[in-house]
């Protein structure tokens, strides 16, 4: 389990995350929903360490991730697993190399084993025969499944995913939707969506959380967020949907 | 711009500066604790000195060759209006190609062509989120492209140093032989009586200070670029300006305190 509080970031000077608060519970789909620039991706750094909080505590799994030493982060990080937006697949490796990366220093496989789970990695996010290609010949699509390929590789506990389908046709968006959810169902992960795509948010999660002025707006169930009361929450479905119908 | 403005752009530029060191200094100090424990890749260590050493070879040959040369041809031309006959060349081209020339040429045609490189793709690398992914499979950007290119770079250039002497010092002995007719064994003999193993060290102490500069502004440049491909254009051209200001500037410094160990 992963516990938020009261965390602050400023970038630039600027604040972008103003007292987070927020729960993320063993085993569930959490979507993080939120403008562009409100602070999402912001949000996940925090938490994979990737950024420094100005201050707040993060909790992961009961151990306080905040102010950690270099080695003790290290050791928090091989947690996670992190799909970034565009992939972030290493250009000068091939397919197979790239999902091999994270196995051969995480964990104690042998060359023979860690060569066969890239292909099964690779065949359980429907890609097969692309091992010896480079990303760079791969669509947006491919190379998204391939950095889910590489991330579940290192077999983590939690899976956090950064705006998966922003710039993908609605037949892939589809098919990485039916990916995630059989994912989740196979390896017993936690995962942590960020996205604006509220149709994506509504297919896949359990639970939905609105970031708005840097603090958590919202967080529930996706019926009770379709549901909600609060008035930005309301805004911000009601845009949602009227820019998808135009 | 009034006053106050100008103080205020001088503190901000001393901020950025002194930020810039601390934290180009601070990847130092992680790279050098990683350097001597078991390396991430081995294979890198040696595909980067192939990409920094073997790769610059042609230019290196070009370049040290027709300074040698050119080298040669001058001081030929200055010693007949002086003293009416062609004297000294061995020695002249030898002890500059061996104490400055070699060693900074070759840095300057490094940083233009390997640290470019290098900062070209760590910061597409940093841009396109590839360094943060490095952090989340188990190593990090310092130990998986910082110590090779660190290895490679500080090992190489010498390396590439020492063969620019070489073949600046065949250069000048073409041109002198070919345009002078001053006699081969003339030209090497006076290499041979003046040149001294300690000049060539002194020459190769300053070309690796010099690649361990290309390499720390070239990858601190490219760990800390932002801002798209713009971004990546603007942190390679300062990495290659950087570098050469710190190589020249390094340059004068190094000479001074290896003259004053009487290294000359």
């Amino acid at each position: 389990m992963i516990e938020v509080r009261n965390l602050y970031k400023s970038l630039a000077g600027q604040p972008v995350l103003n007292g987070i608060d927020i729960d993320i519970k063993e085993g569930e789909i959490l979507t993080i929903l939120g403008g562009s620039g409100v602070g999402k991706s912001v949000f996940l750094k925090n938490i994979i360490g990737l950024l420094k909080p100005d201050r707040g505590s993060i909790r992961i799994d009961g151990v306080e991730a905040v102010g950690l030493k270099a080695k003790e982060l290290a050791a928090i990080q091989a947690k996670f697993g992190m799909v970034f937006q565009g992939g972030a697949l290493f250009d000068s490796l091939t397919v197979a190399e790239n999902v091999a990366f994270g196995m051969k220093r995480l964990s104690s496989h042998s060359p023979e084993v860690i060569n066969k789970k890239v292909t099964d990695y690779l065949s359980m996010v429907r890609l097969e025969g692309v091992e010896d290609k480079l990303p760079e010949s791969l669509s947006i699509g491919m190379k998204r499944r391939v950095s889910l390929a590489r991330s579940i590789a290192t077999e983590p506990k939690y899976i956090f995913y950064d705006e998966p389908t922003t710039g993908l046709d609605p037949i892939t968006t589809d098919v990485i939707c039916k990916l995630f959810l059989d994912l989740q169902k196979k390896l017993d992960i936690t995962s942590v969506m960020v996205t604006h795509d509220i149709p994506t948010a509504y297919k896949i999660s359990d639970r939905i959380a609105l970031i708005h002025e840097g603090r958590i707006a919202e967080v529930d169930t996706v019926k009770e967020f379709k549901n909600s009361a609060n008035e930005y929450v309301r805004n911000f479905i009601d845009i949602n949907t009227r820019v998808l119908k135009t | 711009m009034n006053k106050g403005n100008i103080i205020n752009s001088m503190q901000s530029s001393l901020t950025q500066s002194l930020e810039s060191f601390g934290g180009a200094a601070d990847m130092v100090r992680k790279i050098s604790l990683l350097i001597f424990k078991k390396p991430d890749e081995p294979a890198n260590i040696l595909k980067q000195m192939v990409r920094v050493g073997v790769n610059s070879i042609p230019i290196v040959l070009l370049s040290s060759f027709f300074t040698g040369m050119v080298l040669a041809l001058q001081s030929g031309v200055a010693s007949i209006r002086l003293l009416n006959q062609p004297v000294f060349m061995g020695s002249l081209v030898a002890f500059s190609m061996v104490l400055e020339l070699g060693p900074v040429l070759t840095a300057m045609v490094i940083a233009g062509r390997v640290g470019a490189s290098i900062t070209a793709e760590t910061g597409t690398m940093k841009v396109s989120e590839q360094l943060d992914a490095l952090y989340m499979l188990g190593t990090t950007p310092e130990k998986y492209l910082g110590v090779p290119l660190f290895i490679a770079t500080i090992i190489m250039v010498p390396i590439l140093t020492l063969i620019a002497d070489i073949v600046g010092i065949t250069g000048g002995y073409i041109a002198a032989v070919t345009n002078f007719d001053v006699p081969g064994s003339v030209y090497i003999n006076e290499i041979v009586s003046y040149l001294k193993i300690v000049h060539v060290f002194n020459g190769l102490i300053k070309s690796a200070v010099f690649g361990f500069i290309i390499v720390t502004v070239s990858c601190y440049k490219g760990f800390t670029t932002s801002g798209g491909a713009e971004g990546v254009g603007e942190s390679t051209t300062r990495a290659v300006v950087y570098s050469m200001i710190f190589i020249l500037i390094s340059d004068y410094f190094l000479s001074m305190l290896l003259n004053s160990l009487g290294m000359v």
